[in-house]
This record gives structure tokens, C-alpha cells and sequence, in this order.
């Protein structure tokens, strides 16, 4: 009797192994109808709410045209190897078309090559691939122009005073941060060797990070009048150490991204202003390709740039901007 | 395969089926758990089992199935090496930085002293210092992750295809397709599992995680033998940066953020004691196939990938309480 319950001790491991398992299985697998598309989605993480809000459009563009959607994600920004176990996943999976954010512009291109050749197109969203031509097609936000657009405002907005930058980056070297920090240089007349830079840091585009950051920049250079930010959360970061210095006054802060929290402190005069993307259409556009290319077999090409809009409550003359309540209606997340 | 048990008898599970040598067999456990997995995935989808898939859970399995060779080594001595990623992730940059340099020779060999100097620094502050080892490589992991991205300079390396990517080439055995790196990740397990379960070196790995105190008496160098370990995890370590190079022809230094825990977790749930002193690499081959097993069943079933790491974390629980059972049995 004693040894009887023993053992069953030990196997309540296996069972609830098991039993969670099969409870999983049968609670949410997705009632796949094969006849229907399949359409792959790798985002670089699943906790992102741009990656969210991505994911939300294109199951909702999948349902629309009748196609099945599979997202996965990488774990972390920078994981490589769970993308590609992803795409190699989807790839036995029989998925038409993969969408990808890669996690880096070369890290996945083998994985997608094999996934090419095994006859799925695979369509980038968000990040371009280095080369380009490594992938099908591009749905992004043109984060060179993006980035212009964020340094035309805060050279307009600081108007004659010389300006004195602080540029809060997200990652060395990342595609995207290099697009928006050449861009925002180059809205503000500026090369990165202009000795108006007073400061520059990566934050990984995180809120602790960037406020950490700026904490520090602040005290070695207190005339800071210009803020580049890679993107929102790292603005609110940016904004919580300008404020605890007391110069929020001071400092004109520009950012891009366009989520509803972003737009919300623009709103509040926390940053003053952001450049909106569009994930939304990315994923769209992105499923509809897919969907399209398994009707008839054409095929999307090349860089196709889903826009980026100016979004600020003091509007200057010679840039077109829309107010934060047009913000309010369009923003994501 | 047995679980290298030190010198004991060992237990015959035929002869009573009770559940003291059922706990004697760390392995039964996992094993079990596996098969019930592969049971159910075959069950709801037909394309588990196909050749080709299991080939992608092999492959997918290589370089955290590798570095978890050397994280059984570190927790069988009752220790723990939270380092062990980083080490692996500064080896792809050196591979891919001094191949570009030097050749790929070079390459190799460099990367093999780096990542034995960085298991010789672990080492050496455990055993000449005293210092706990979870402290040490939490320190070395922190220091390791920054000094890869200023060598990398924040950029990443893709590495020509060549003998550093050989890992990564696949090869046929009659119709089931593989990759060399699989052959490398087996190769390593078999040759830690003969040193863990037939030489005195393994014997002394499993008494002085055992019981450090009593090793010492009965002679053996308990210091000699723990540096021995953190050097052999970073030949390892190295191991597995050739591998992720095979695996992804790109030295990337934000890649593998999460190694040193998907390791432990293969160790645990491969049922070696974080106590230390039992245990063996059988139970974490199984315990990295669980996991590989998991992410791509679930995927192939649509599940969402979240309710893998659920399944992970229940399965790790589970796993620590049945070795905190069998110790208290075992008393």
C-alpha cells in the first residue's frame, strides 16, 4: 500500500505532462481546414505591442480572404536561431507564403533561401533583408524618410536657436536604427560628425534604458535643447529624466513609432512630435500577397514603402502634419 | 544507456519493480515523458514522424543540445553555469573575425583557447576563491555578453561557406536527411558519457558533487577536478559555437540571449540533480529532445508557442520535485 502511493506520486509528473498536452491540443488548436491558405508569420518577438497589433491585422486579413494564419515568434530581440527553427517549421508545415520580421537582416537569409527554394515566397515586413533581393518583397515603413521627417520638425521647432542634439539610438548597427538616425541627420542638416551633437547612447529602444541614459547625458551636457529618439518608449524614458532635471522646457524631443501611448504623450506635450508608421497595412498588404500568389501564382517585388505620417500638435510651416486626434484614430497597439 | 551512476551496484529494474529503483534510474522519467510527447504528436499530426521533420528536431536541437553537455559537467559537481552562452556567442565572433584574418584553421584553434580561457577563469575563481559558482558566472555572463558586443563592435559576421560552416552540410543516410552538426552533438554526448561513466575522472566528477567533504578525505583533488570541468565546458562551449556558425553562417552577438537557461532546463529535465552528484548526460539528451520535441509539436499542431513554454515550465517543476522526492528516499 505505502510503496502503491509512492509510485503514484512519482507518475503524476507524466500524468499531468500528458494531460496538459493533450488539453492543449484539443482546447486551442486551430480547426485547420486544408483546403484553406496558409500564411506564415514570424514576428521578432510575441511581447511587442507593434509585433501585436502586426499579428492582430494580418489574422484578421487572413479571415477576410479565408486563409489559415501561423504566427511564431523569435524569443528575444536578436534570436536568430528561433526564427529560423520557425521558418524551417512552417516550411514542413505547408504554409504558401511566409511573413517575416527578421530579427536581423542577415542572420535568417540561408533558412529563407531553402524555404524559397522549396517554392514559398517569403515577404519581409517592417525590416528590409541585407541584400534586398534575399527575400520576394518588402511591405516596410521607409525608415530613411521616417527619420527626416522627425529631424525636419525639430530643426523647424527650434527655428533660429542653435541646436545642441542628444541622439538616443536604439541598437548599434541594427538596420533600422541606422536608417532613422542617417534620416533624422539629414532632416536637420547635420552629418554625425557636427559638433551639435552633444551626446549619444544606445537604449534598445527601452523605456528604463533610455531614461538611465539620459539621466546621465543631462548632467554632461545640461544645454541639450534637441532629442532624437529611436522610438516612444524611449522618448517617455528620455522625458522622465528632462523632467526630474527640470528642463522639460527646454528640450524639444522628436520620435518615431506611432503607437497609441506615443501619440498620447505627444498629446500631453511630453514629445513633441512623433512619425507614425503603419504595421497594419504591412501585414495587409503582406497576406493579400500570399493569398494572391497561391490564386494564380504572381508574385510581389521589390521595396514597397507603406508610408510614415508627422504627427504633432504645433504644426510648423512647410511640413505637412496631422494634429494627435487624427493620431488618436489611426495609431496601433 | 545508464546515467553513469558512480560506483554503487547497479539496480535491477526487473527484479522488483518498486520505486526505490525507479528513482535509482533517473532516466525512466524523462524517457517516459518523451514517448508520451511523441505518442500524442504522432497522434494529432501526420507529419511528426516523417523523416524529414524528425530531422528538423534533430537539427534545431544541435547548439543548445551541445552547450547542455557541458552544463550536466558544471551541475553534476553541484554547481551551476549561467556563463555558458555568452561563451559560445564570443567564440562565433572570434571564429567568424579571426577566419576572415587568418584562415579557418586559426579560427578553429583560437576559438578553442578563447572559450577554454573563459572555462579556465570560471575555474579558477570557484576553486581558487571559493566562490559560489551561480555568483561567478552570473559576474563572467554579464562581463562575457558586453565584452562580445564591443568585439563585434555591435555588428554581425556572415562566414563564408567553408570548413567553419561544415556543420551545417547535410548528408544522407540512405534516404533520411542530416546535417553534421547532428553527428557532432552525438558524438559529443557519447564521448562525455563514456568519460562521466567509465574512467575515475567521471567517478570523481559524481563523488565530489556528491559529497564534496568526503571526496576530500578519500583523496581525491577536489579543486583539480572542478577546474577540470569548467576547462572540459569551455571545449564544449566552443563545440557549439562551431555548430550555431553551421547552423546560421552568421556571427551574430545578440544571438542565443537565453542558452544558459534553455540548457539548465534540458539538464533538470533530464533528471540530474541540482544537487549535484547525479545524474548523467543520457537523462539531458533526452531532456533537450523533450524540449525540441515540444516546440516543434506544438507548432506542427498550431498551437501558440506560449503554451510550449507553459508545458517547459510545468515540466521542470515536475522534474526538481521528483529529484527532491528521490532524495529525501534516498536519506
Amino acid at each position: 500500500m505505502f510503496t502503491l502511493r509512492r509510485r503514484t506520486t512519482l507518475t503524476i509528473g507524466t500524468v499531468v505532462m500528458a494531460s496538459s498536452l493533450v488539453l492543449g491540443l484539443t482546447a486551442c488548436s486551430s480547426g485547420s481546414d486544408s483546403d484553406s491558405v496558409k500564411v506564415g508569420l514570424i514576428t521578432k518577438t510575441d511581447s511587442n505591442p507593434y509585433f501585436v497589433k502586426l499579428r492582430e491585422a494580418a489574422q484578421a486579413q487572413a479571415d477576410k480572404s479565408g486563409a489559415e494564419l501561423v504566427a511564431l515568434a523569435g524569443a528575444f530581440d536578436g534570436d536568430n536561431e528561433g526564427q529560423v527553427s520557425a521558418i524551417e517549421n512552417m516550411v514542413g508545415q505547408g504554409v504558401k507564403g511566409i511573413l517575416i520580421t527578421p530579427n536581423s537582416s542577415t542572420g535568417v537569409l540561408d533558412a529563407i533561401q531553402n524555404a524559397r527554394d522549396a517554392g514559398v515566397i517569403v515577404i519581409a515586413l517592417d525590416t528590409a533583408t541585407d541584400p534586398e533581393d534575399a527575400v520576394d518583397a518588402t511591405f516596410a515603413t521607409d525608415n530613411r524618410a521616417a527619420g527626416v521627417s522627425q529631424g525636419a520638425w525639430v530643426k523647424a521647432a527650434l527655428g533660429t536657436t542653435a541646436p545642441q542634439v542628444v541622439m538616443l539610438d536604439g541598437t548599434a548597427g541594427g538596420t533600422v536604427d541606422s536608417f532613422r538616425h542617417d534620416g533624422f541627420l539629414e532632416g536637420m542638416g547635420l552629418t554625425n560628425d557636427s559638433p551639435e551633437i552633444v551626446g549619444q547612447e544606445n537604449t534598445n529602444g527601452d523605456q528604463t534604458k533610455a531614461q538611465t541614459a539620459m539621466e546621465n547625458l543631462i548632467q554632461r551636457a545640461p544645454q541639450t535643447n534637441a532629442l532624437y529618439t529611436i522610438n516612444e518608449p524611449a522618448a517617455a524614458g528620455a522625458y522622465q529624466a528632462i523632467q526630474s532635471a527640470g528642463k522639460e522646457a527646454q528640450v524639444t524631443i522628436g520620435s518615431i513609432d506611432g503607437s497609441c501611448t506615443g501619440v498620447a504623450d505627444v498629446k500631453a506635450g511630453k514629445i513633441g512630435a512623433t512619425v507614425m508608421q503603419f504595421p497594419a497595412k504591412m501585414a495587409e498588404q503582406g497576406v493579400d500577397a500570399v493569398v494572391a500568389f497561391a490564386k494564380d501564382g504572381t508574385k510581389p517585388s521589390g521595396f514597397n514603402d507603406t508610408g510614415s505620417q508627422l504627427i504633432t500638435d504645433k504644426p510648423v510651416a512647410g511640413l505637412e502634419s496631422q494634429d494627435t486626434a487624427w493620431g488618436e484614430q489611426n495609431c496601433w497597439g | 544507456m545508464t546515467s553513469g551512476a558512480p560506483a554503487t551496484a547497479k539496480p535491477t529494474v526487473a527484479s522488483r519493480f518498486n520505486v526505490d529503483s525507479i528513482l535509482r534510474e533517473p532516466l525512466l522519467g524523462p524517457l517516459a515523458a518523451l514517448f508520451i510527447a511523441i505518442i500524442v504528436f504522432s497522434s494529432v499530426s501526420d507529419s511528426f514522424l516523417n523523416p524529414q521533420n524528425v530531422s528538423l528536431i534533430l537539427q534545431q536541437s544541435v547548439v543548445v543540445g551541445i552547450l547542455a553537455v557541458g552544463q550536466t559537467l558544471i551541475i553534476l559537481t553541484s554547481g551551476i553555469d549561467l556563463s555558458i552562452g555568452a561563451v559560445a556567442v564570443f567564440g562565433t565572433i572570434v571564429m567568424a573575425q579571426s577566419a576572415g584574418a587568418n584562415g579557418p584553421v586559426v579560427a578553429l584553434g583560437s576559438t578553442l583557447l578563447v572559450c577554454m580561457a573563459f572555462g579556465a577563469l570560471n575555474g579558477g575563481l570557484v576553486t581558487m576563491l571559493r566562490l559560489p559558482p551561480f555568483i561567478v558566472t552570473l559576474g563572467t555572463f554579464t562581463a562575457i555578453q558586453a565584452a562580445t558586443r564591443l568585439l563585434a563592435g555591435s555588428e554581425t559576421y556572415r562566414v563564408e561557406e567553408g570548413p567553419l560552416t561544415f556543420l551545417g552540410t547535410s548528408f544522407k543516410i540512405g534516404s533520411f536527411s542530416t546535417t553534421f552538426g547532428v553527428v557532432a552533438m552525438v558524438l559529443v554526448y557519447i564521448v562525455v558519457w563514456y568519460a562521466l561513466s567509465q574512467t575515475s575522472w567521471g567517478k570523481h566528477i559524481y563523488a565530489v558533487g556528491g559529497n564534496p567533504q568526503a571526496s576530500a578525505l578519500s583523496g581525491i583533488k577536489t579543486g583539480r577536478v572542478l577546474f577540470s570541468v569548467y576547462i572540459a565546458t569551455g571545449v564544449i562551449a566552443a563545440i557549439a559555437a562551431w555548430a550555431a556558425l553551421g547552423r546560421i553562417p552568421n556571427a551574430d552577438p545578440n544571438a542565443y540571449q537565453n542558452a544558459n537557461l534553455e540548457t539548465i532546463t534540458a539538464v533538470v529535465i533530464g533528471g540530474t540533480s541540482l544537487f549535484g552528484g547525479r545524474g548523467g548526460v543520457g537523462g539531458t539528451l533526452v531532456g533537450t529532445l523533450i524540449v525540441g520535441v515540444l516546440r516543434n509539436g506544438l507548432t506542427q499542431a498550431g498551437v501558440d508557442s506560449l503554451y510550449q513554454n507553459i508545458a517547459t515550465g510545468i515540466l521542470v517543476i515536475v522534474a526538481v520535485a521528483v529529484d527532491q522526492f528521490a532524495r529525501r528516499r534516498s536519506q
